[in-house]
């Protein structure tokens, strides 16, 4: 028998998940929002999903390879990034934008911050707010379904009450790509949810405190919730594992600042939308939140008590 | 009352923790006893006090049973021959833990026992302690922390609570719950023994959930006619790793935390393996101390995984080939559990007391690493509610930041590790930052 055995530490086995098999959970759960807004905004939709996640790729390839660091495309964490950010953009932008947008969100924000779990803001979210500040008219010019005729309004910027519910829960309307379905945005939530890649916490939290919210101001809470960007923020990007709280409190906390925050700019703000602008504020506080949350060891509040 | 009823559930709920494959493919086999090697090498520190002293010198006759080491110091305990033959050499050898001191032990192949054993006739609790160390017990669920001393502190009237450690969590260990299914009478008679000399109020026999028929056989145990007053309960615990840590059975059997860097005995409980329970009568009853162990042989690298009870000393070399060998390509060899058991690096290696599985395996499948994702599954895993990621960050950057951590109360269970999506070495990370932390305490 050879006498060379492996000497490792401590435990000798390992769970089945990975990094790589988390990030393609999150591409599964987003497909049936990608695929209807690919279906209500054509080709060219399709078109921007593309070059988001293709300009990703390139750019995390690219930057490990000028910095000579190991190849990290097979965590698949770059396609998610290019593949949130294409959902969060109108299917009307030139796609050079898009390109650029991916670009900026894996090396600006992700890579020159350390690299994957280093950034301290969602890179999708970041780019896009990005994209919004440089390029606001184009940013805002969505598409209606099946259309070609240039919608100015969303549900959001739209009078009270143009728009069904069931248009809003079905996604019958103008916005980005991938955020105009709650229903769909829904079911890759709860397959998210079973698959126990997130936890309810934050979705619950950052839904139900917007939905409390705009019933305190009068505003429709039901088109509230199901309008704007809320279901794609609030399933896909408020629970980025990175920029957002571990702790169940914690997660609490970051989940309704986020509520807070998005209809405070909703309804107080000179934007049309606030999930955005709300997520990275509150990711920015995650250090913050983190400290105040931190758990005590089991057994400290024992010795506490003698 | 029926079955069902009168067996208590969890007082508290075990949080964090893995949930594991059980991998338990020996636990319908008869364990086999395995005839004395040519050579046994004893280990001299098979606990975790001060390394025992020989007491025997070269060319000593020896019987199965002799004392042949032993030492002063409080944590302890006598080492006995495992076989009859005659001690050949006094030497150093690699053992997990570190080099020590062993006795090598040529053996006659007589398995004659020391005339001198005779049954102990003790019912008191003091002679109970006494004996108890005479016969050379440490917790046999691996720590080896000396029975006596546990003991000792259910002398006190206030600690009235004994729990009897029967969860054996690690994925394809069997040997406590064949203790259970083959020495039935042992643990029987040891529990009411144990609680009539100390007059203990409770006896919580505790066991986890997967074992429905050794379930069975403890429950008899419990409802014995020897206790009307219904002072031995049994306990069935979820199926949760690390359920038999010794900090989370004490909080799901009674509810009670023991705070940090202290023993059960400072929450009014004792723990003892339910092995610890059947070996320390079966002392009493014919005088013969712990000097072999039944240990679980598994893995995929192993021809016939089986239970084998193994005079202690026997080199693994010994053990596999009484089990009728290893595959050629075995990759891994592990002294105990898949989670906390440690990986040898040859054959030569010896069992000792806390010994409980030979496991080996092969085609292992190599773990791909990313960086951390800051998912928090290793925080919500750490039954400690510690931060392993954030230790693992503070050993590359950080060493102050340890203490603020809490990492010397992790307890190295490797749940973080277990359950980390992207392969990071956390429970290694851990034990580095205890390292460096007490390193950085002595600079000081």
């Amino acid at each position: 028998m050879q006498n060379k055995f492996i000497v490792s530490s401590s435990p000798h086995l390992h769970t089945p998940d990975s990094t790589g098999g988390i990030m393609f959970d999150v591409i599964i759960a987003l497909l049936p929002a990608t695929i209807y807004g690919m279906i209500i905004f054509g080709y060219r939709a399709a078109l921007m999903v593309l070059v988001s996640i293709a300009s990703a790729v390139l750019s995390e390839f690219v930057w490990n390879k000028l910095t000579k660091k190991e190849n990290s495309l097979t965590d698949l964490s770059a396609v998610v990034t290019g593949l949130l950010l294409a959902l969060n953009l109108p299917s009307s932008l030139p796609l050079w934008m898009a390109a650029v947008g991916s670009a900026i969100a894996i090396i600006v924000i992700k890579q020159m911050f350390g690299g994957l779990g280093q950034n301290f803001v969602n890179p999708a979210i970041a780019a896009r707010i990005v994209l919004l500040v440089s390029f606001p008219a184009a940013m805002t010019k969505f598409y209606e379904p099946f259309g070609e005729i240039v919608s100015s309004a969303t549900p959001l910027a739209a009078e009270a009450g143009t728009y069904h519910l069931k248009d809003l829960l079905l996604g019958m309307h103008a916005g980005s790509i991938g955020e105009t379905s709650a229903l769909l945005l829904l079911i890759g939530g709860i397959y998210l949810m079973l698959r126990r890649v997130i936890a309810p916490t934050i979705p619950v939290c950052f839904i139900g405190t917007v939905f409390i919210f705009s019933l305190i101001l009068g505003v429709d809470p039901f088109a509230a919730i199901l309008s704007g960007g809320l279901f794609l923020g609030a399933f896909f990007m408020a629970t980025d594992y990175v920029t957002s709280p571990a702790i169940p409190l914690g997660q609490v906390i970051f989940g309704v600042g986020c509520g807070l925050l998005t209809v405070i700019i909703r309804e107080f703000a000179a934007l049309p939308e606030g999930v955005s602008y709300a997520i990275l504020l509150m990711n920015i506080l995650v250090p913050h939140i983190n400290h105040l949350t931190a758990r005590k060891p089991f057994g400290t509040e024992a010795a506490k008590d003698e | 009352m029926s079955f069902k009823e009168s067996i208590l559930k969890p007082i508290a709920k075990l949080r964090g923790g893995a949930h594991l494959p059980h991998s338990k493919h020996t636990a319908e086999k008869e364990s086999v006893v395995m005839p004395a090697p040519a050579v046994v090498t004893i280990p001299l520190k098979q606990h975790i006090g001060a390394e025992c002293t020989p007491t025997v010198k070269k060319d000593d006759k020896v019987f199965v049973g002799t004392v042949i080491a032993d030492s002063d110091a409080p944590l302890s305990v006598p080492i006995h021959s495992s076989v009859s033959g005659t001690v050949k050499d006094i030497k150093k050898i690699h053992q997990p833990g570190g080099p020590v001191n062993a006795i090598v032990i040529e053996s006659d192949g007589e398995m004659t026992p020391d005339p001198s054993l005779k049954p102990h006739r003790v019912k008191t609790a003091k002679g109970i302690v006494k004996a108890c160390r005479e016969c050379g017990l440490v917790g046999l669920g691996g720590a080896g922390f000396p029975v006596h001393i546990k003991l000792e502190a259910l002398l006190k009237p206030e600690i009235d609570t004994l729990i009897i450690n029967c969860a054996e969590c690690e994925p394809y260990i069997t040997s406590d719950y064949r203790e259970c299914m083959e020495s039935y009478d042992d643990i029987l008679k040891g529990v009411y023994l144990l609680r009539d000399a100390f007059e203990l109020k409770k006896v919580i026999i505790a066991i986890e959930g997967n074992k429905p028929k050794a379930i069975e056989k403890l429950y008899e145990i419990a409802s014995d006619i020897q206790d009307p007053e219904d002072n031995v309960k049994l306990m069935c615990l979820d199926t949760s790793y690390p359920q038999g840590a010794e900090k989370m059975l004490v909080y799901t059997a009674t509810g009670k935390k023991i705070p940090l860097g202290k023993l059960p005995a400072d929450v009014g409980c004792a723990v003892m393996n339910i092995t610890s329970v059947a070996t320390l009568y079966r002392f009493l009853k014919t005088g013969m101390p712990l000097v072999s162990k039944r240990i679980t042989v598994d893995g995929n690298a192993i021809k016939n995984p089986q239970n084998v009870i193994a005079p202690i000393g026997a080199s693994v070399q010994d053990i596999l080939d009484f089990c009728g060998g290893v595959d050629e390509d075995v990759e891994k060899i592990l002294l105990g559990g898949p989670m906390m058991g440690t990986a040898i690096k040859d054959t030569e290696t010896v069992i000792a007391k806390q010994t409980n599985a030979v496991l080996c395996f092969k085609n292992i499948k190599p773990i791909r690493t990313t960086p951390c994702i800051r998912c928090g599954r290793c925080a919500a895993a750490c039954p400690m509610y510690l931060a392993p990621g954030a230790v693992e960050h503070s050993i590359d950057h950080n060493f102050a930041n340890l203490e603020n951590l809490n990492v010397t109360a992790c307890i190295e269970c490797g749940s973080c590790s277990y359950v980390c999506p992207a392969g990071r070495p956390l429970t290694a990370a851990m034990r580095t930052g205890k390292y460096e932390l007490r390193r950085l305490q002595n600079a000081k």
